[in-house]
């Protein structure tokens, strides 16, 4: 082999070829990578919704509503406060009840326990819920995210 | 010249099966005190067999939307002639294959088959293992009732919490940041599409593997004593099958697969959810772990801890290294006893929790 010639042209057919199927290659996998993700933007983001209507829970009871995609929990506490949290476990992500006999939010997937204010009593949750403002308007009890 | 013989030399004379014949002809068994555990493997194999059928046949009327996947369930096991049965089927043998394959993977770790030169037969048995696993999580979510739908929120949550790789995981599992229709219909094509294949071809190398090695023998066999596979070993194996068809048969007539209730997205999880049971042993674990262990969170610790288990299992072979000097240690044989007895008795746990909540 000449010393000054730097690529044979072996190598350089070679680096040609193994540049050209892993082109290929990029430009067959990227696709497919692409196309297995969802496209962005098809869940709609809500941050207010109508929860329930004034009168329909009595104390000391609560209603999971849909918040969005995601359940939300509204709490009218025994001392007749209306509260409202996401219900979505902070642990796996099963979705949340009220215990009217504890008067705690409980979570029956690996139960975890959170208080009135979301947060975490016992249980593994590693995390409070996500409080959410509640308003009325009207004869509407609103639940907003918080800003 | 009989019919079957010109059949046969009418292969013959295309394509080369002497060594085929060959090797099926000259195939020996070991016969010694363990020989019974050669038999699970066979078992399994069956059970994954009765799986693709009864699978095959469901696909006629299931349909995987939220909208129809529970209505279609209802319509094969109350209106289908005998749909019950084949559903039922599919239900039984989806407990029984991971039983047996349980099975299979401890007798060979407890009889340290994946000595060398099997290494990678341990290898690709264990993947088999995970994607078998696989099959059930992903067939679990397809009748799309409330205790599907939890456990299959649970277990894609896990997925996430496992850093960089698994939101990413998550995200395509569930096509979306919530389980939902669409994650039903790309459960239900892991379940008859990716996963099928992704069987095929390991249980492919699989069984190439077992039959250019041959059976292992357990360090503590020195006889050599052996019974032909063709007809001794295989006729005994056909023996198994019957009784395994009859067991599956029998379970799917006597106590038939439920369906439940259908899913309710907005609903809250109900008292007393839980996955299948080969999962319990990790939902127990997960339910006992404390929410913060050294700083970090308890469900990080407990899903790394879960990997780390898997993946010394898949390399066994390179971790026992007397066993690579064809000598056993009681360490190894240990570890293993404590692992089973840790699934084992985390699982009696979660049961006995389930019925004495």
């Amino acid at each position: 082999m000449c010393p000054r010639q730097l690529l044979t042209r072996r190598a350089f057919l070679r680096s040609l070829l193994n540049g050209g199927v892993l082109a290929l290659l990029g430009a067959t996998l990227y696709p497919i990578a692409r196309y297995l993700f969802p496209p962005r933007g098809s869940e709609a983001s809500v941050s207010s919704v109508v929860a329930a209507n004034i009168g329909e829970l009595a104390t000391n009871t609560a209603k999971t509503f849909r918040f969005g995609t995601r359940p939300g929990l509204l709490i009218h506490t025994s001392q007749g406060r209306l509260k409202a949290f996401s219900a979505v476990c902070t642990h796996l992500n099963c979705t949340v009840q009220y215990d009217q006999h504890d008067e705690v939010i409980w979570c029956a997937c690996h139960n975890g326990k959170f208080d009135l204010n979301g947060q975490v009593i016992s249980g593994p949750p590693p995390r409070p819920l996500e409080s959410y403002q509640v308003n009325l308007r009207g004869e509407e009890i609103v639940v907003s995210k918080s800003a | 010249m009989g019919r079957l013989e010109r059949v046969r030399a009418y292969f013959r004379e295309r394509y080369r099966l002497g060594p085929l014949g060959e090797l099926a002809a000259h195939k020996t068994v070991p016969v010694h005190r363990h020989t019974f555990w050669y038999y699970w493997g066979g078992v399994t194999l069956l059970l994954i067999g009765i799986q693709i059928a009864s699978g095959v046949l469901l696909l006629l009327y299931y349909r995987p939307s939220a909208q129809e996947a529970f209505e279609s369930i209802r319509f094969i096991m109350t209106k289908v002639e005998f749909g019950w049965l084949v559903r039922s089927v599919h239900a039984w043998a989806a407990h029984l294959v991971i039983f047996c394959a349980m099975v299979h993977l401890s007798s060979t770790f407890f009889l340290k088959a994946y000595r060398p030169p099997r290494e990678l037969t341990w290898l690709t048995g264990v993947v088999l293992f995970f994607i078998l696993l696989g099959f059930g999580f992903t067939g679990y979510l397809l009748p799309w009732n409330t205790l599907a739908f939890f456990a299959t929120k649970v277990g894609t949550e896990i997925a996430g919490v496992v850093p960089v790789a698994g939101p990413i995981v998550q995200t395509l599992l569930r096509g979306g940041s919530d389980v939902t229709d669409v994650t039903l219909t790309r459960f239900f094509w892991l379940h008859i599409a990716i996963l099928p294949l992704a069987l095929l071809g390991v249980v492919g190398l699989h069984l190439l593997m077992i039959q250019v090695q041959g059976m292992s023998k357990p360090l503590s066999v020195k006889t050599d004593r052996a019974m032909p596979f063709f007809p001794n070993f295989f006729l005994r194996d056909l023996m198994g099958w019957a009784v395994v068809l009859g067991v599956v048969l029998c379970l799917s007539v006597y106590w038939p697969a439920t369906l439940g209730e259908k899913a309710d997205p907005f609903a809250p999880t109900p008292a007393g959810i839980a996955p299948e049971w080969y999962f319990l042993w990790m939902f127990q674990t997960l339910k006992l772990f404390p929410s913060h262990v050294l700083g970090l969170e308890g469900e990080l610790v407990a899903v790394g801890l879960t990997g780390l288990a898997g993946v010394v299992v898949l390399l066994v072979p390179w971790l026992d290294r007397p066993a690579r000097q064809g000598r056993t240690h009681w360490l190894v044989w240990a570890a293993g006893a404590i692992g089973m007895t840790y699934v084992v008795g985390m699982t009696g746990y979660a049961l006995w929790i389930g019925h004495h909540p």
